[in-house]
C-alpha cells in the first residue's frame, strides 16, 4: 500500500520535475487517444507539439493569441495568490472589448485625427478601466454583503456577454451593416500598431511583457506584493500583522479586471477591427489554466500561455492535417492541468510503500 | 526562485519535445498513387476546402453543408480532394484556419457562415489564385464571391402548411438572432400562412442562440404554453420538433430533413442542398468559368426544398401548397410582393411591387400579424 | 388561467436538473468539500445517459449510467482532493474544464441522434385536476423523485447517526479523526454519492428534459447549482425552492417574450443570472448567518495525522 507521507521541506526537486512529468503524462494520454482513434500518435502530436511552431507567421500567431492570455493569467495569478477566487475573466474580458471597442467606434464615427500610437494608450485606459468596473461589482458585493465571488464573477460572465450582444445587436449596430450585429469597422488609426508587416502581431504583445515584469517586481519585490501573497497564504498571520484584507480584495480584483479588460480592449481593436458577439473565443477560462500551469508565477504565465496557445492552435491543425475531432483540445488542457496538480502533491508528500497494517 | 527555476524547466521541456519531433522527418504529404508507366499523367486532383461554424454532426446548417460537400466528392471522384475544419469560431481565429488551408494547397474555400467575411476577404487579398466562396455574406472581389440560399422561400411554403393545419390561428417560430435573414423567415413564414388563412398570428421567441436544445426545448414549450401549435424554427437542432411531438403539436425541420425525429408532428422539411451549388463552383474552377458574382439560389435551382411534406395533410393543402412552389419557381424570390405591412400599420412595400436585395437585405421590422417588436434596442 | 398553470409546470421542469444537482453539491459541501468540478460531471453522465439510451433504448438504465458517469468523476476528483489533498478550487475548475472536453470527445458521434419516444406522463387521477393537475401533476416521474430526494436527504442529515457523523465531519474533521471515525473514507463516499446525483441531473437533462445530446449542453447549470447551495444556506428544501425560483425565472423570460413584452430580449436573458445575484447578496448579507450555516472545514484541506 502507498501511503503519503508529509516531508520535512518541499522538495526542490519535485518542484522543478512537476511540470515536466504533468506535460510528459498529457503527451502520453495524447499518444494513447491517437491510437485509439486509430490515428499515427507521431503525426498527431507532432501537429499539436511542432506544427504551431514552424516558421515565423506560426511563431508571430502564437505570439497573437498569447496575449490575451498571459494579460488575464498575470491578473488571476495576483487574485489566486490572495486567495480571492474571481473566476469572471472572461466577463472582465468582455467589458474591457466594449469598453476599448467603444472609444475606438467614437473615434470612427467622430472621424477624428488621431495617430495609432496616440490611441495606443488611450485604448488601453478604456480597456482597463472597463474591465475594473466589472471586477468592482465583484468585490463590492464581496466587500460589503460577503457574497461569494466565485459565483458573482461567473453570474456576471453570462450578463457580460448579453450586454455586448445588446449593443452589437442594438445601438452599436453598424448602419451600413447590412444589418448583422457587429459595428462598423474601426478607422486604421485606431488599430493596435503591429510589429511587422503581413503578420498579426501586435504591440500588445510586448506590452504584455511589459506588465509581465511589472508583476513580478510587485509580486516579489514590494511590500504591498508581499502583504497580498501572506494574506492568501496565511490569513491569520496577515491579520495579525495588520494587512487589510479588505484592501487586499480591492487591489487584486480591480487589477485582474483591468488587465483582463486590457486583453479584451486589445483584442477588439487588433485582429478583429470591430466589435462582434465573437471577441471571446474562452480566454477569460483558458487563462485560469495558463494560471495554474504557470504555478501563479508571472514567468510561468508567460511559458504557461505559450503552452496553451500551441494546444489551441494545433487543434485547428490537426483536424485538417488529421482529421482529429475539434473537441481534442479541451481534453489535453483538461488533463493538463490535472496531471499538474496531481503532480505537484509530490512536491509535499513522499510516498512510502509500507505493509497494510 | 523555486518558481523561476521551474518555469525554466518547463521551458526547457517545451523546447526538448518540439525538438524531438521537429528533428523527425517532415510528415510527406499525402502521396499520389505510385505510377506504374501510366499512359497519361493524371491532373492533380483539385484541393477544395470548407470551414464550417458548427460540429458537422448537428443535424443543422453545418451539416447540410457537410451533405453538400460530399456530394460534390461522390459526383467529381477522384478530380477533387475535399478538406474541412469543423468549429471554426467566427472571428480572428478564423483567418488562420484559412491561411492554413491555402498553405495546405487548396485551390477552392468555402466559409460557411457570415461571420468569416473580414477573414476571407482579408485572405482572399493575399492569394489571388485561390477562389474564396463565402455564404451568406455581401463582401466580394476579383477571387472572391459570395452564395446564399432564399431560404425564405421554404418558410413561406411552410406558412403555407401551417396556416392551414392550425386549429388556434397562433404559429409560433423559435428564432435565434435577429439578423435580416431571420427576420425574412418570420415575416415570410407569416405572410405564407396569411396567404391561406388571414387569422394567423405569429409569436416569435429568441434564444440567442444557433443551436442550444435545451434551450431550444424551452423556448418551443414556452410558445406551446401560449396557444402556438404550428412551430418553425431558425435554430440548427431538432430539439422543437421533438418537443412538439411531445406535446401532440405540429412542427417543421429546418436545414435538413428530420422527418425521422418525429413521425407524428413533422409536417415537413425546409431542407437545404448545398451540393447543388457546390457542384456549380466546383465546376467553374475545373472548366475556368469561375467568375465574381452574387449567387441566392432558392427552390427553382434546387438549392433548398420543402420536403418530406407529411402523408396525412389534407389534399386540399397539398394543393395550396404545390400551387404555391409552382408560383416561386416561376417567380424566384417573390415571396414578398406589395402591399407589405409591418406590425405598426407602416406600410413598408408598396402595392404590386416585388421587394428587391435593398429591401430583403435590410429587414428590420415584422409584417403584421407578427407579436412583438424585432430585439434591436432602437 | 392555463397558460399560468402550464408556465408552473414549466418551472417544475426546469428547475428539477437544478435541485438533483444542487442536492449533490450540498451533500459534498456538508461534508466539507467544495465541488467546482460540477459543470464537468454532469457533462460527462449527460453523454453517457444519452449513449446508453440511444443503444438500449430504456430511461432508467441511462439515468443509473449516469448516476456512475458522475460517481466515476467525483471519485477521481475526490482523491485528488480528499488523499493527495489538491487545492479543491483549482481541481475543481481543473475537472470542470476536462470533463467539457471530454465529453465533447467521446459524444461526437451521438450528436443529432434521436432517441425513443416516450410516454407522456400524468398521475392517473391527480393529473385531470383542473389548474393543479395541468401545473403539478403531469410530470415526469424524475420531478417527483428530485423532491423526494431533497426529503430523504433532510432526513438522513438530520435525523440518522450517519448523518450526524458526515455533518459532523464537514464542521471539524479533526475531531472526527481523533473520535476515531475514517474521516477520509466518509468524505470520499460522500463526494461519489454529490458526484451521482449531479450525474443524475445530468442524464435527466440529456434523455429527458433536451432529449438530445450536444457538447456543453448543461449551459451553466453545474455552476447556478453551486450558487443555490448557498443561497439555500445548506438546506435541502431550500435547494429545491431556490431550483424553481431560477428555473422559473428562466420560463418567465421565456413566456414574456412570447406575450410581445417590449424590453430587449438581452435583458430578459439576464434576468435568471441577475436574480441568482440578488438572492446570493440578500442571503450572505449576514456574515453570522452564513457562519452559522456552513460547514466549518468547506474548501479546507484535511490532513489525518497533524
Amino acid at each position: 500500500m502507498i501511503r503519503f507521507e508529509a516531508r520535512p521541506a518541499p522538495s526542490r526537486l519535485m518542484s522543478a520535475l512537476s511540470p515536466l512529468v504533468a506535460l510528459l503524462a498529457t503527451v502520453a494520454v495524447a499518444a494513447l487517444l491517437f491510437l485509439a482513434l486509430g490515428k499515427d500518435p507521431v503525426q498527431g502530436l507532432s501537429v499539436f507539439l511542432v506544427e504551431p511552431l514552424r516558421g515565423a507567421r506560426a511563431l508571430s500567431e502564437i505570439g497573437l493569441k498569447s496575449t490575451p492570455l498571459i494579460l488575464c493569467a498575470l491578473g488571476l495569478s495576483l487574485c489566486y495568490r490572495s486567495n480571492v477566487w474571481n473566476i469572471g475573466a472572461e466577463g472582465q474580458f468582455l467589458l474591457g472589448a466594449i469598453g476599448g471597442g467603444g472609444l475606438a467606434l467614437w473615434v470612427t464615427a467622430g472621424e477624428l485625427a488621431i495617430s495609432r500610437w496616440a490611441f495606443f494608450p488611450l485604448l488601453i485606459l478604456a480597456g482597463a478601466a472597463a474591465g475594473a468596473a466589472w471586477a468592482a461589482i465583484v468585490a463590492l458585493l464581496r466587500d460589503r454583503f460577503h457574497a461569494s465571488e466565485i459565483l458573482v464573477s461567473l453570474m456576471l460572465v453570462y450578463v457580460a456577454n448579453l450586454v455586448l450582444s445588446y449593443l452589437v445587436f442594438g445601438p452599436w449596430k453598424d448602419p451600413h451593416g447590412w444589418n448583422f450585429p457587429q459595428t462598423m469597422s474601426f478607422a486604421e488609426a485606431t488599430a493596435v500598431p503591429r510589429l511587422a508587416r503581413g503578420m498579426r502581431l501586435h504591440a500588445g504583445f510586448p506590452f504584455a511583457l511589459l506588465v509581465t515584469a511589472a508583476a513580478w517586481l510587485f509580486t516579489f519585490r514590494t511590500y504591498r506584493g508581499l502583504q497580498l501573497q501572506v494574506g492568501g497564504a496565511a490569513p491569520a498571520a496577515a491579520r495579525y500583522a495588520g494587512f487589510s484584507a479588505r484592501s487586499s480584495l480591492w487591489t487584486v480584483l480591480l487589477t485582474s479586471g483591468a488587465l483582463a479588460g486590457i486583453a479584451g480592449a486589445f483584442e477588439a481593436a487588433g485582429p478583429m477591427g470591430q466589435l462582434t458577439p465573437h471577441v471571446s473565443t474562452g480566454y477569460g477560462f483558458t487563462a485560469i489554466i495558463v494560471a495554474f500551469v504557470g504555478r501563479l508565477h508571472p514567468l510561468g504565465c508567460v511559458l504557461g500561455s505559450g503552452l496553451l496557445s500551441m494546444f489551441l492552435i494545433g487543434g485547428e491543425l490537426a483536424q485538417s492535417r488529421v482529421g482529429l475531432p475539434a473537441a481534442l483540445t479541451g481534453v489535453f488542457q483538461g488533463v493538463l492541468l490535472l496531471a499538474l496538480l496531481a503532480c505537484d502533491t509530490l512536491i509535499h508528500y513522499r510516498p512510502r510503500w509500507t505493509s497494510t497494517r | 526562485m523555486k518558481k523561476l527555476l521551474d518555469n525554466l524547466v518547463l521551458a526547457a521541456a517545451l523546447v526538448a519535445v518540439a525538438g524531438l519531433f521537429g528533428c523527425s522527418k517532415e510528415q510527406p504529404a499525402p502521396a499520389p498513387a505510385p505510377a506504374a508507366p501510366a499512359p497519361a499523367p493524371k491532373p492533380e486532383p483539385l484541393k477544395a476546402a470548407w470551414i464550417y461554424v458548427g460540429p458537422v454532426g448537428d443535424a443543422g446548417w453545418s451539416y447540410a453543408h457537410d451533405l453538400g460537400r460530399k456530394a460534390v466528392e461522390a459526383k467529381y471522384g477522384d478530380k477533387i480532394k475535399t478538406t474541412f475544419v469543423e468549429k471554426v469560431p467566427e472571428g480572428p481565429d478564423a483567418e488562420r484556419v484559412i491561411r492554413d488551408l491555402v498553405a495546405q494547397g487548396n485551390k477552392i474555400i468555402f466559409a460557411t457562415s457570415f461571420g468569416y467575411g473580414d477573414a476571407m476577404e482579408k485572405v482572399a487579398k493575399d492569394f489571388p489564385d485561390v477562389y474564396f466562396e463565402h455564404a451568406t455574406g455581401y463582401k466580394t472581389g476579383p477571387n472572391l464571391r459570395v452564395y446564399e440560399g432564399r431560404f425564405y422561400e421554404d418558410a413561406y411554403l411552410a406558412g403555407v402548411v401551417a396556416g392551414r393545419m392550425t386549429k388556434t390561428n397562433v404559429l409560433g417560430f423559435v428564432a435565434s438572432f435577429p439578423i435580416p435573414e431571420v427576420l425574412r423567415n418570420i415575416n415570410a413564414y407569416t405572410l405564407g400562412a396569411q396567404s391561406v388563412n388571414p387569422k394567423v398570428k405569429t409569436k416569435v421567441v429568441w434564444v440567442s442562440s444557433w443551436f442550444d436544445p435545451p434551450k431550444e426545448t424551452e423556448a418551443a414549450q414556452s410558445l406551446m404554453n401560449q396557444g402556438a401549435d404550428v412551430l418553425l424554427q431558425n435554430t440548427d437542432s431538432t430539439a422543437v420538433l421533438q418537443a412538439a411531438e411531445k406535446a401532440g403539436k405540429y412542427a417543421f425541420g429546418w436545414d435538413s430533413d428530420m422527418s425521422a425525429f418525429a413521425p407524428k408532428a413533422h409536417l415537413a422539411s425546409c431542407a437545404l442542398n448545398w451540393g447543388v451549388y457546390y457542384d456549380k463552383a466546383i465546376g467553374d474552377v475545373l472548366g475556368k468559368t469561375w467568375k465574381t458574382e452574387v449567387n441566392k439560389w432558392g427552390i427553382k435551382e434546387g438549392a433548398n426544398d420543402f420536403v418530406k411534406v407529411a402523408d396525412f395533410i389534407p389534399a386540399d393543402v397539398k394543393k395550396q401548397l404545390e400551387d404555391a412552389k409552382a408560383f416561386l419557381v416561376a417567380n424566384p424570390g417573390a415571396v414578398f410582393r406589395g402591399p407589405i405591412v409591418d406590425n405598426t400599420g407602416k406600410v413598408v412595400l408598396a402595392k404590386d411591387t416585388v421587394a428587391d436585395d435593398k429591401w430583403k437585405g435590410e429587414i428590420n421590422f415584422y409584417v403584421k400579424g407578427v407579436e412583438g417588436k424585432v430585439p434591436s434596442g432602437k | 388561467m392555463n397558460e399560468l398553470a402550464l408556465l408552473l409546470a414549466a418551472t417544475l421542469s426546469a428547475g428539477t436538473p437544478l435541485a438533483i444537482a444542487g442536492l449533490g453539491l450540498l451533500v459534498n459541501e456538508k461534508v466539507g468539500v467544495l465541488n467546482l468540478g460540477a459543470e464537468g460531471m454532469m457533462l460527462v453522465a449527460a453523454v453517457a445517459g444519452f449513449a446508453v439510451s440511444y443503444h438500449t433504448g430504456g430511461e432508467w438504465l441511462a439515468f443509473a449510467a449516469g448516476a456512475v458517469a458522475g460517481g466515476l468523476v467525483a471519485a477521481a476528483f475526490g482523491w485528488l482532493v480528499i488523499w493527495l489533498n489538491t487545492n479543491q478550487y483549482a481541481t475543481g475548475l481543473a475537472v470542470s474544464l476536462f470533463g467539457g472536453g471530454f465529453s465533447a470527445f467521446v459524444g461526437v458521434d451521438y450528436v443529432g441522434r434521436k432517441l425513443a419516444e416516450r410516454p407522456d406522463h400524468a398521475l392517473p387521477w391527480l393529473g385531470d385536476l383542473p389548474f393543479l393537475g395541468t401545473a403539478l401533476f403531469r410530470q415526469h416521474p424524475m420531478v417527483y423523485l428530485a423532491i423526494l430526494a431533497a426529503v430523504g436527504i433532510a432526513w438522513f442529515l438530520y435525523r440518522t447517526r450517519a448523518g450526524l457523523v458526515l455533518r459532523a465531519i464537514g464542521e471539524s474533521p479533526e475531531s472526527a479523526h481523533a473520535l476515531g471515525y475514517p474521516v477520509r473514507r466518509i468524505r470520499l463516499a460522500a463526494v461519489v454519492a454529490g458526484g451521482a446525483l449531479c450525474g443524475v441531473s445530468g442524464a435527466y437533462l440529456s434523455v429527458v428534459y433536451a432529449p438530445l445530446w450536444v457538447e456543453g449542453m448543461t449551459a451553466g447549470r453545474g455552476w447556478i447549482a453551486l450558487a443555490l447551495t448557498v443561497f439555500a444556506t445548506w438546506r435541502p428544501a431550500r435547494v429545491l425552492l431556490g431550483a424553481y425560483l431560477f428555473g422559473g425565472v428562466t420560463m418567465l423570460q421565456l413566456h414574456l417574450q412570447g406575450r410581445g413584452v417590449q424590453l430587449p430580449n438581452e435583458f430578459m436573458g439576464m434576468l435568471p443570472y441577475l436574480a441568482t445575484i440578488a438572492v446570493l447578496v440578500l442571503i450572505s448579507r449576514n456574515p453570522t448567518w452564513i457562519r452559522l450555516n456552513m460547514p466549518g472545514s468547506l474548501g479546507k484541506p484535511f490532513f489525518p495525522g497533524l
